[in-house]
């Protein structure tokens, strides 16, 4: 055990660190937000955001290596890519015209595609495995300080306008009809939901974030009764989840992100039997 | 006196060409409660909607307590079905009753005398020894009941129940009734029933909708008023002062 510690603080393994770190500060990010996105139950619309942020990518890239737009960067194009893919599924489900399943499969497909298509026509080596299942070697500094100010950006509010937050989560017509701006909050909790997704693509990558953002919270929501543990225990099991899966994945020289995945899973599958079979005695 | 509810000419329809609403006008003055009734589809919904106003009419007015319903919401306490509420959402019953006092802006935060007026209203529908109980291990007429006493801590002038009825057991019916009658000394309770069946004893008047709305007086609600909204033959069974509906021909002979 000692060993493993003293291995840990190695100048070589500055990269596990750097990603040890990124999975503990999200940590409170990933309690509220998963924890909303659970109850709201928009987590396929998270999925969708997820992939329109590898349409951002493969345009930023093609931008900045064929067009020379430096300042193009693979994480500007993420940021903008799953918070447009956001803004269109939020209008058309607030609008409720649509059918709102068939838009996000649509946005899901077409932001993957897009995203496909520049990344073959981008010149030089392209990590795409990277984008889609995490890369956790891309981590760099630059991601501590993007995690930190999304945590001040989730918690702020969330400490500010809590009640507000909980009752248009449980009911937003009656939330509404007490003059809360469900809209608008609403709006900001997919705009925030996008942005962390956003964060945590270099951990697990594209196709398994929903995951993280979900596992823990779903867990957590077997285990509690208030939206506010909820989102306490959420946070602190993707503490676990991200460690537990970082240091499995590199003594067993396995990829990380399907590792934090698989750990997450396993624990909210057997939650969900133990508050099943508790529920029924 | 300015009515409680007031509406007149009201149309209204989703897709132009299918009015749902076709030029209703009621009122319903102080001191009245009343039933909304109808079959399904009839625009029972769309009414409480309107009246709302989560939906803006194609023509005519609707006012409560003089005002438009978009600026006399905080007057009104309204429960929806709970089944369009996620049945395992995170919340204790308090948690759910004090959203009664939910106030906009910036730190709504709730005050000790919210959770004393969430408390009240819990006690006043006889479940205070759910306050800390999570919403999703009650039964579904402990949740209707939780929904009731969020919207009683609205402290509203004006209490609009969506199907109150649908899901309370038997045995807290009589219970359920004279928590109703109590409530109508010092508010208007305007409840909406499905498929007819149940008319609240405890009302004054009967809307009756059916893309057209029309307006009886409880005691001179008769099987034919019943067979114009509802299109075929229907059963009237007065049992003692309560006034019950069947639709004629269906399992209920």
């Amino acid at each position: 055990m000692s060993e493993m510690i003293r291995e840990l603080f190695s100048p070589e393994l500055a990269f596990l660190r750097c990603a040890l770190l990124v999975g503990l500060l999200a940590a409170p990010t990933l309690g509220v937000v998963g924890s909303l996105v659970v109850t709201r139950r928009i987590s396929s619309l998270a999925g969708a955001c997820a992939h329109a942020a590898l349409g951002g990518v493969g345009l930023a890239l093609f931008l900045q290596r064929v067009v020379r737009l430096a300042w193009c960067t693979p994480t500007l194009g993420a940021v903008a890519g799953a918070l447009l893919a956001a803004v269109v599924v939020g209008v058309v489900s607030l609008s409720a015209k649509e059918r709102e399943d068939t838009v996000i499969a649509v946005v899901w497909a077409l932001g993957m595609s897009i995203g496909l298509l520049f990344l073959e026509r981008t010149p030089g080596y392209v990590d795409w495995q990277g984008y889609l299942f995490g890369n956790i070697l891309l981590l760099s500094g630059s991601d501590i300080v993007m995690t930190l100010v999304l945590d001040a950006a989730v918690l702020l509010p969330m400490i500010l306008f809590y009640p507000a937050v909980l009752a248009m989560s449980f009911d937003a017509t009656f939330s509404e009809l007490r003059g809360v701006r469900t809209t608008a909050i609403y709006l900001v909790l997919l705009g925030l939901t996008a942005c962390t997704i956003v964060l945590l693509l270099n951990v697990v990558g594209i196709i398994l974030v929903i995951a993280l953002l979900t596992l823990p919270a779903a867990t957590a929501g077997c285990f509690t009764r208030h939206l506010w543990s909820m989102m306490t225990l959420a946070g602190i099991l993707s503490c676990l989840f991200v460690t537990g899966g970082l240091l499995g994945s590199f003594y067993y020289r396995l990829p990380s992100g399907p590792a934090i995945v698989v750990l997450a899973g396993v624990v909210y599958l057997a939650a969900l039997g133990y508050s099943k079979w508790r529920g029924k005695r | 006196m300015t009515p409680v509810i007031e509406v007149e000419h009201l149309d209204f329809s989703y897709e132009p060409g299918f009015p749902v609403v076709e030029d209703a006008t009621f009122s319903i003055e102080p001191g009245q409660s009343g039933c909304i009734v109808g079959p399904n589809g009839g625009g029972k919904s769309t009414l409480l909607k309107l009246l709302l106003g989560l939906l803006t009419p194609d023509a005519g007015k609707i006012r409560l307590f003089g005002a438009p319903p978009a600026e006399a919401r905080r007057q009104v306490g309204y429960m929806p079905q709970y089944h369009q509420l996620d049945p395992s959402f995170p919340v204790t019953a308090l948690e759910v009753a004090v959203m009664g006092r939910l106030k906009p802006g910036l730190f709504p935060f709730y005050s000790r005398r919210d959770k004393e007026t969430a408390m009240d209203a819990l006690a006043e529908l006889g479940i205070s020894d759910l306050a800390g109980r999570s919403f999703a291990d009650l039964s579904g007429g402990q949740r209707q009941r939780v929904l009731i006493a969020r919207a009683l801590a609205c402290r509203p002038g004006l209490l609009l129940l969506d199907e109150p009825t649908a899901n309370i057991d038997p045995g807290a019916e009589e219970q359920f009734y004279a928590t109703l009658a109590q409530l109508r000394q010092r508010m208007t309770v305007l409840t909406v029933s499905h498929d007819l069946g149940f008319v609240n004893r405890e009302t004054d008047v009967i809307i009756c909708v059916n893309r057209k709305v029309s307006i009886h007086r409880a005691e001179n609600f008769t099987a034919e008023a019943a067979d114009a909204v509802y299109h075929h033959k229907m059963n009237l069974i007065h049992h003692d002062h309560a006034c019950f509906c069947h639709c004629g021909g269906g399992h209920d002979e």
